[in-house]
């Protein structure tokens, strides 16, 4: 039985404050483009002087079990990172903080065994260890449910009970608590750990799996947040500096990226949690002028030949555009449009695809310099301006019904691509986007469909114009 | 370290990384969040120290080791993946198409293709995250 808290020798205290300076340091180069690479690697050695000062604390022992793990993380670690698509990183990372909340569960388990239920430890210690417990373990299911859905194992619609899942989270999450203040209230029993392990896992399992495959930029950064927050907690209970700072700057993090993707959609973060959003069909007030609207389909040559002949486009993309990994074949269309004197930029919507900044990394992939990549405010300004605005699987962030009050998407700010003069929407059909809703947009008199498979149609769009 | 000390720095920390990361752009959001799970894997120092300075027991051991395991796949992959993501983003080049462009050959090779000029990055590896 030994207590938690560790005293750390002066060299050990400062190398930490050096290393989590270094994290900082380096995760401020994120501000700017041009300095991101050097930032990440200097975060990189500030993690190594942590992992420094961590090995010469004295009296550490059970080198060869460090050393095993270290071995069978990166054995993991480095392959992941290296092969990983770049239209897989919203699995990569929801993946990632699930691990990351699994370690944390996993060392608050491991403090409760060794310190016989926190005897000898301040309350403190206790109180965060547990909610460590309980953050940890709800990201870390949450987590591995939103890797599920994201790579297609779970269902990417919403799963729930309806309108008693609020209440069942409600009781999970009272249930949890109610066993750590148990433990916290003298009774050490492994049952009451286990309970507190347990009803966080199915939280974390109640919370995401209502949530649908549109609202996962919102649930991502959620879970970051959780994991750092839970990160912080521990840092707190073993009263470490550098797990306590690194902790905080990923839960502030999580929380500023969560935060804006609720505000792209215009949705309240309790409101997303709550679920049923992103799978409902035919909500009233979507579409109906009474008549049935035609769209009006085209084919790629007609497309090929107002591209070419334009000034000005702008690409919209979408999560489409990932699914069918077409970010290649549209950087090669735009460059050839370029190279015929067209101006061509694209226009990122912020809860574009499954994570913050998605469809950035995949232009980025496919070598489009990133001041072509505008903004919604931005791109709102230009599209008066603009030509033809090629709209690639994306279709709720383009759908002007936002404006009108009693539409389901009100008030979501929008990239207003109607005020171009002509639209071309690139989709496999008709189908509704994720919000389950109507979209005007494809009805208007100058928008034009091109249907089909959002790879193959723009790789006919490059043969057409290269035909011209 | 007592309580206090703890809380202040938990505290002055969640506003530094608040001021920090608010001026991050939204083209980075995907970087940001791998580089963060870089970063929450110090984690890993959390386990290697209950490890090495307690952790009695086979099953502590055992639940221990995984989550050493667990923080060095945050440390390792999140810094390797976000470094490789990084490189990814240029600034527009002054001849549009001069070095920097992919050739066309790679750019309809459908997906995964290695960077220019990132590490030896692997092109369509197997399948998805793992």
């Amino acid at each position: 039985m030994t207590a938690i808290v560790v005293s750390l020798p002066n060299y050990v205290q400062l190398l930490y404050i050096v290393a989590f300076a270094l994290l900082i340091y380096g995760m401020s180069g994120l501000t700017d483009p041009r300095k991101a690479v050097r930032g990440n690697r200097i975060a990189a050695v500030g993690m190594g002087v942590a992992l420094v000062a961590t090995l010469v604390i004295p009296h550490i022992g059970n080198w060869g079990l460090i050393a095993l793990g270290i071995a069978v993380g990166t054995a993991v670690g480095v392959p992941a990172a290296r092969m990983v698509k770049m239209t897989a990183m919203p699995q990569m990372v929801a993946l990632f903080n699930g691990v990351g909340g699994g370690a944390v569960a996993l060392i608050s388990w491991v403090e409760f065994r060794d310190s016989g239920g926190y005897s000898g430890d301040p309350k403190y210690v206790a109180v965060f260890s547990l909610l460590a417990a309980v953050i940890g373990s709800v990201s870390f299911w949450g987590s591995n449910i939103a890797f599920g859905k994201l790579q297609g194992i779970v269902p990417g619609n919403p799963i729930s009970i309806g309108r008693y899942q609020q209440y069942l989270n409600m009781v999970l999450l009272a249930g949890a608590l109610a066993c750590a203040f148990a433990v916290l209230d003298d009774l050490r029993s492994a049952l009451l750990l286990a309970g507190v392990l347990v009803l966080s896992a199915l939280l974390g399992n109640a919370l995401v799996l209502p949530i649908g495959g549109a609202d996962m930029p919102v649930v991502i950064s959620l879970l970051n947040a959780f994991t750092g927050l839970s990160t912080a907690c521990t840092g707190v209970a073993l009263g470490n500096t550098d797990l306590i700072v690194a902790g905080m700057i990923v839960g502030a993090s999580g929380t500023i990226l969560t935060n804006q993707m609720a505000i792209g959609m215009n949705r309240s973060i309790p409101a997303i949690v709550a679920g049923g959003f992103g799978g409902v069909s035919a909500l009233p007030g979507a579409g109906g002028d009474g008549s049935t609207p035609v769209a009006r389909a085209t084919s790629a040559s007609d497309v090929a030949i107002q591209l070419a002949y334009s000034q000005r486009v702008v690409i919209v993309p979408g999560y489409g555009m990932a699914v069918a990994q077409a970010q290649h074949a549209v950087t090669e269309l735009a460059k050839l449009l370029e190279s015929r004197g067209v101006e061509v930029e694209y226009a990122i919507h912020p809860v574009a695809g499954r994570m913050p900044g998605h469809m950035n990394v995949l232009l980025a992939e496919a070598g489009v310099p990133y001041e072509q990549l505008l903004e919604l405010e931005s791109a709102n300004e230009r599209f008066k301006r603009t030509d033809v605005s090629l709209v690639i699987g994306a279709n709720d962030v383009v759908n002007p019904d936002a404006r009108k009050p009693d539409s389901a998407i009100a008030g979501m700010p929008i990239l207003d691509v109607d005020e171009s003069k002509s639209v071309i929407v690139l989709k496999r059909s008709m189908a509704s986007g994720y919000a389950g809703i109507e979209n005007p947009l494809f009805y208007e008199p100058n928008t034009s469909m091109l249907f089909g498979d959002a790879k193959k149609s723009v790789d006919d769009l490059v043969a057409e114009v290269k035909a011209l | 370290m007592g309580f206090y000390v703890s809380l202040a720095v938990l505290v002055l920390a969640g506003f530094v990384g608040y001021a920090v990361i608010s001026k991050v752009p939204n083209t980075l959001h995907t970087p940001l969040m791998s580089g963060t799970n870089a970063i929450h894997g110090i984690i890993m120092m959390g386990a290697i120290l209950v490890l090495g300075l307690a952790a009695g027991g086979v099953w502590s051991k055992v639940l221990i080791v995984v989550a050493v395991a667990f923080g060095t796949i945050n440390v390792v992959g999140g810094f390797l993946v976000t470094d490789r993501m990084l490189e990814m983003f240029k600034p527009r080049t002054k001849p549009a198409t001069a070095v920097e462009a992919p050739p066309p050959g790679v750019a309809s090779s459908n997906g995964a293709g290695a960077a220019p000029g990132s590490a030896p990055t692997s092109a369509g590896g197997p399948g998805a995250a793992r």
